[in-house]
């Protein structure tokens, strides 16, 4: 993750070189949140520069439920199936320095190779999982830090609270999405009730994370709580497997705005922020600011 | 302070590396938990506990030595 910090805060800083050449005040959320970690994965899996704007809009149809017509989405999802197909049998032929490359050559040497299907799987579950997940969560982030911009001011102030901020904006956001699904093998009691074994139960993030026997004044953003053992990635075995990734991600992009535009403010009242709707994830649907 | 981790618990989410890069790591093969300093140094002792605490699969136990 360390080695992935200068290319990723390197997409960061193009990005922003972009947004303000277009003037002093924009959506961050399209400018800057949602191309920022498909640029990334595109550069995990060796997809060049030119085809990275498809790609965005492929994985965002995958995950819509709502916003895009039932034909647009079988489409979209056709062509990616398709790019993806073109781009493994590419990178069989001539392998290079990435994720898919890399999969290619040590499964096969383990005498274990992976399929073409098995790949296309982890390339397109790795650009959906890790897109609009990571893509809302930055916007959601910069508009908590700058709903009250005290918190804004104390990050400029003392840049290394960026790890601790980025857990509790992850514990703090109340827009998780649907919550954790699992399967109960044993009876297990959950306030005062006996679950039995084979049910299955969703577990609500949000209030989870803001469980007052767990967090102190659970209801307020504390930049520098630590430790912070919130379930934003899930927990378990089966935790969030880009955690690493999306954690690192959140980092740069808050360390490269934070020196990019100090003066960063939103461009409208708090309140006014618009959720977005039929998306599996939650987010905010724009994230008007100022410079 | 004493650390010890649980191999077959740990899921390879990594947060201890990013947390106290002095004391875990991560094998190459399949990211299972390394600990590189078992009885890490008094300065690393809050990173510990807090890799400790967040970690996905309660897979490091820290104990405290006199
Ligand atoms: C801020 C960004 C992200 C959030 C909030 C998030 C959240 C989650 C959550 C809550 C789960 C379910 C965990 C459980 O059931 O205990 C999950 C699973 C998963 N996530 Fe993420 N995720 C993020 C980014 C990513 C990224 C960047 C990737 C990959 C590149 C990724 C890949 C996965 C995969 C593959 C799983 C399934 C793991 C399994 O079932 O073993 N996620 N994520």
């Amino acid at each position: 993750m360390a080695a992935l910090r200068p290319p990723m805060a390197a997409i960061a800083d193009q990005l922003l070189d972009e947004m303000t050449g277009r003037g002093n005040s924009g959506d961050l959320k399209a400018h800057f949140a949602f191309p920022l970690p498909v640029y990334v994965i595109c550069d995990m899996l060796g997809v060049p520069a030119e085809d990275r704007d498809r790609f965005s809009y492929w994985s965002d149809n995958y995950l819509s439920l709502t916003r895009y017509s039932a034909q647009e989405r079988q489409t979209a999802v056709g062509e990616l199936v398709a790019y993806m197909s073109g781009h493994i049998a590419a990178k069989r032929a001539e392998p290079t320095d990435d994720l898919l490359s890399t999969l290619i050559e040590e499964s096969s040497g383990e005498g274990e190779a992976l399929t073409d299907a098995e790949l296309l799987g982890t390339g397109i579950g790795l650009l959906v999982a890790g897109h609009e997940t990571t893509a809302n969560m930055i916007g959601k982030m910069v508009a908590m830090l700058l709903a009250d911009r005290t918190r804004w001011e104390r990050l400029l102030e003392n840049p290394s609270l960026v790890r601790s901020t980025v857990e509790e904006a992850l514990r703090f956001d109340a827009n998780g999405g649907f919550g954790l699904r699992r399967y109960l093998t044993e009876d297990v009691e959950i306030g005062g009730e006996v679950l039995p074994n084979g049910t299955t139960v969703v577990c609500a993030l949000a209030a989870a994370n803001r469980d007052e026997t767990a967090f102190e004044n659970a209801a307020e953003m504390d930049v520098t709580r630590t430790p912070n053992p919130h379930l934003a990635f899930g927990a378990g075995p089966h935790s969030c497997l880009g955690q690493a990734l999306a954690r690192t991600e959140l980092q740069v992009a808050l360390e490269v705005l934070l020196r990019r535009l100090p003066s960063l403010e939103l461009d409208i009242p708090a309140t006014d922020l618009e959720r977005l709707e039929g998306l599996l994830v939650g987010g905010l649907s724009e994230v008007p600011v100022r410079w | 302070m004493k650390i010890t981790v649980d191999e077959e618990k740990c899921c390879g989410a990594g947060q201890c590396v990013l947390i106290a890069p002095e004391v875990f790591d991560q094998r190459d093969e399949d990211g299972i938990v390394v600990v590189l300093e078992p009885e890490p140094p008094h300065d690393q002792h809050a990173l510990t506990r807090e890799a400790a605490a967040v970690c996905p699969a309660a897979a490091i136990q820290v104990r405290h030595t006199p």
